[in-house]
């Protein structure tokens, strides 16, 4: 025991480990109220080690030039390679569903209003970054679904109205898009080329990043310390040894206060895994099952459903607007719904953080923006018939009314509830 | 927050309790990932037992046939080179074979099942390099053997090494049976291991 | 040119889609699949080597692996069912070559190791069992579930010869026999997926206690 305290005091005279594990651990104090909300931040840290390890092992069997055999190879001939790769497949989709809760709570508490700014921003970028590795994941397995999602994605592309610039006109506009295209592609049709750049990025370009703004979303998040359901800073309260009345250590009551929470989580992600790999065509599609074919369409090209609410606005968008194409237009709301995300902090104008202390108007808002963004998410998984473009149209209107006059207008229509001095709820 | 009254020693078991079955949730986690890395079932099929024809064999002469990436060497000899090779014994580091180089079956003096055919894997125990098959004489060789190019290893007819030589051990038989007279399949004991 | 084809693909995106979400076919029947059923895998897969392998290929699924699933002895398959090749752990590749294929029915025959799971079984049954004459198709037939394929009735000779019961119970196993080949791990994942959860039900019972234990220091 002497020589291993010996050690632990060698290294951390030459690494902040101790300090590291009090600052990040021992002594992060965290409020004590958390809720079922906060379970999500955890978990999107268990499926992306999820995602890392399953992901690292399929590097071992896949191979991009040929991509829809060596998927086939990793079902059938690898021993386990069905599991791993129905984890890592599995995975992807439960990380924008646990992402997506967990961005749902920060609307629910105001968890992006200062002074959390950075960590909200941070927390975008992640999201960013994995709609791109969701997408540079799908082309891998060269199924026909694959195949022309990256033709449809790759051709939007081609679809950025250059000529919104003064010194570009429509035919510049039109040679940078097609020229910018066939560099994405690195070929004149999606091929190989594609595919083994795909791979890279997704295997260690992507990941690199996404693993870093993970480690400064929460260095962010420690710095500052988190938000909780009440919206108190529970910072403004301490004790005399400078301890926030309200806040417990992390370790070890949060700790185990998220592991039977995760322990639930992959009881869920096994039923999946297990039981319904495929998700009925919303995990893996049924056109995937195809290899890729350049003659032949797949009847219904729909994206996952984690794109859904963005895919939805894109179709959405079918008018011609102050001379620009309807296309453009369809990028610019798909775009910008993006966008609108990473200025949440400063549209949100309401004095009042938590959901529990806004008004009735604030409440009915964020309602039916959840409803909204679910709609459009389905929507953007079904066929386009005439009332579900209707429906499409006034969903995408509401999501930018909702960032545009709800949030930074609500307050002025509503009487917000008192905020307490201290946190409510022990548990 | 108080810390009055805690029961440590129910605590310390139901931490212990957790880290164990957790552990062993881990070690079962890891299976699937350790188990992908043994041989394909491509791997086993490209490495699948290969079945060589030897009734068109003559005396002296050898077949080469690749098995898991490896030249497998089936060599006839006659009866007066499986006899001389008794005479070897003193010149050799393994002449009775002690070294686990082969399958019991094929553990006697001529490292074969039937004295007649020699099968080995061509592969030099030194540092991997396929040994010349020399039937005849040589310099090197008085009674013919196998001659290692790359750094001079030398083994009799029934592959056993020679003293003062780079090579450790004796030369590699595969595991291998008799479907037939005629028919020998190497990589599989199903058919006859016995002369 | 592909870039203007794609421009166009998107652009008229939802009017294929609106017209690909046209209902389903009326024609599409449940398929009696049962992967426990080891006697109907055993048929459907000597049907399927038998009818279907001459055109098609089931590249992914390997003879031995179809042996040791379906409870077949090696030596059999190798005899009567493997026409191809000499191994047992050869993949069920078929003997046609792609051009040919496309010189006789319009299409290369694709190979059909995942099409249950790329249609689906039910699709796969109803489409075997809805071939009726059409004069106008060159080869004397058309589907109802798949109007005007290329693919000829190989099996009209069967269908005439057998009560219609009897046909439908032969091409219900071909449908499960390709079931299974779509997946074959499909029974091996929910076996293990029990046990999961069963381990995953019982850690949660000490973790869960931990939780609160030391949640009673928080008030």
């Amino acid at each position: 025991m002497r020589m291993v305290n010996g050690l632990i005091d060698w290294v951390d005279a030459r690494l902040p480990v101790v300090n590291s594990y009090k600052k990040h651990m021992s002594e992060y104090y965290a409020p004590k109220n958390f809720n079922f909300w906060y379970y999500f931040g955890v978990l999107s840290m268990v499926v992306l080690v999820n995602q890392l390890l399953t992901g690292i092992w399929l590097t071992m069997f896949y191979s991009p030039s040929q991509g829809f055999e060596s998927v086939e190879f990793i079902m059938r001939d690898v021993q386990w390679g069905w599991l791993i790769r129905y984890m890592h497949a599995v995975g992807a989709s439960a990380f924008f569903a646990v992402v997506y809760l967990h961005m749902f709570r920060g609307l629910l508490y105001g968890s992006y209003k200062p002074p959390r700014e950075l960590v909200w921003i941070f927390g975008m970028l992640i999201y960013v970054a994995l709609m791109a590795e969701g997408f540079l994941g799908y082309v891998l397995p060269w199924g026909n679904m694959s195949y022309w999602g990256a033709q449809v994605i790759i051709s939007l592309a081609g679809a950025i109205p250059f000529d919104i610039l003064p010194f570009i006109d429509a035919k510049d506009a039109k040679e940078i898009g097609d020229a910018l295209t066939t560099w994405v592609r690195g070929d004149y049709l999606l091929s190989t080329a594609t595919v083994n750049k795909f791979f890279a990025l997704h295997v260690v370009a992507i990941p690199l990043v996404l693993v870093a703004l993970v480690f400064l979303h929460i260095l962010a998040l420690h710095e500052v310390g988190s938000n909780n359901p009440d919206g108190v800073e529970i910072k403004q309260n301490k004790d005399e040894n400078g301890i926030p009345r309200d806040g417990i250590p992390f370790h070890p009551y949060y700790t185990v206060k998220d592991l039977p929470g995760v322990i639930i989580f992959l009881i869920i992600f096994a039923v999946v895994v297990f039981f319904f790999p495929t998700g009925g065509g919303y995990l893996i599609e049924k056109p995937n099952f195809v290899p890729a074919d350049p003659l032949k369409t797949p009847d219904h090209i729909a994206p996952v459903w984690y794109y859904g609410p963005y895919y939805a606005m894109l179709r959405a968008t079918t008018i011609d607007w102050f001379g620009m194409s309807s296309k453009a237009w369809g990028l610019i709301a798909m775009g910008g719904g993006i966008v609108v995300l990473f200025l949440l902090p400063w549209l949100d104008r309401h004095p009042v953080k938590s959901i529990r202390y806004k008004g009735w108007l604030s409440k009915l808002l964020l309602l039916v923006f959840a409803a909204d963004f679910v709609m459009l998410g389905y929507l953007g998984t079904q066929p386009a018939s005439g009332l579900a473009k209707t429906l499409a149209q006034i969903g995408t209107v509401y999501y930018f009314a909702f960032f545009f006059i709800g949030l930074p207008l609500a307050h002025r229509f509503e009487k917000a509830k008192p905020v307490p001095e201290r946190v409510t709820g022990g548990h | 927050m108080s810390n009055d009254g805690v029961n440590t020693s129910r605590r310390t078991f139901l931490i212990g309790l957790t880290s164990a079955v957790g552990a062993a949730g881990a070690l079962g986690a890891a299976v699937p990932f350790v188990k992908s890395w043994q041989p394909s079932a491509k791997a086993e099929n490209a490495g699948a037992p290969v079945q060589v024809d030897i009734s068109k064999l003559e005396m002296g002469q050898r077949v080469v046939q690749e098995w898991r990436g490896q030249p497998v060497w089936v060599i006839r000899r006659s009866e007066e080179t499986v006899s001389a090779l008794d005479a070897l014994n003193d010149q050799l580091k393994d002449p009775q074979s002690e070294q686990d180089q082969q399958p019991a079956y094929a553990s006697s003096l001529w490292r074969s099942i039937k004295k007649e055919y020699l099968i080995l894997i061509g592969i030099c125990t030194h540092l991997g390099c396929s040994p010349l098959y020399e039937e005849e004489p040589t310099v090197e060789l008085k009674e013919g053997g196998f001659f290692c190019p790359c750094h001079g290893s030398k083994f009799d007819l029934a592959g056993r090494v020679y003293q003062g030589v780079p090579a450790p051990t004796n030369m590699v038989v595969p595991p291998h049976s008799y479907l037939s007279e005629s028919v020998v399949i190497v990589g599989s004991e199903e058919g006859e291991t016995k002369a | 040119m592909r870039k203007l084809v794609a421009v166009m693909l998107f652009s008229c995106l939802p009017v294929m889609s609106f017209a690909a979400g046209g209902g389903n076919n009326e024609y599409v029947v449940d398929a009696p699949v049962n992967l426990q059923d080891k006697v109907s895998l055993q048929n459907g897969a000597k049907l399927f080597v038998n009818y279907c392998m001459g055109c098609h290929s089931m590249e992914y699924l390997r003879y031995g692996r179809m042996a040791e699933d379906l409870g077949i002895p090696d030596d059999l398959v190798l005899e009567n069912l493997n026409f191809t090749s000499d191994k047992i752990g050869d993949p069920m590749e078929n003997g046609m070559a792609e051009e040919d294929g496309k010189q006789w029915f319009g299409v290369t025959p694709p190979d059909l190791t995942l099409a249950a799971r790329h249609r689906s079984a039910d699709w796969v049954y109803s489409y075997l069992i809805s071939f009726y004459e059409d004069e106008e198709r060159p080869f004397g037939y058309n589907n109802h579930v798949f109007p005007n394929v290329g693919m000829p009735h190989v099996m009209a000779g069967m269908q005439q010869e057998l009560s219609e019961e009897e046909f439908k119970s032969n091409m219900g196993d071909i449908a499960n026999f390709m079931t299974y080949a779509a997946e074959p791990m499909a029974p091996t994942r929910e076996r293990i997926g029990v046990y999961v959860l069963v381990f995953l039900g019982i850690l949660l019972i000490p973790a869960y206690l931990l939780k609160k234990e030391y949640w009673k220091d928080v008030h």
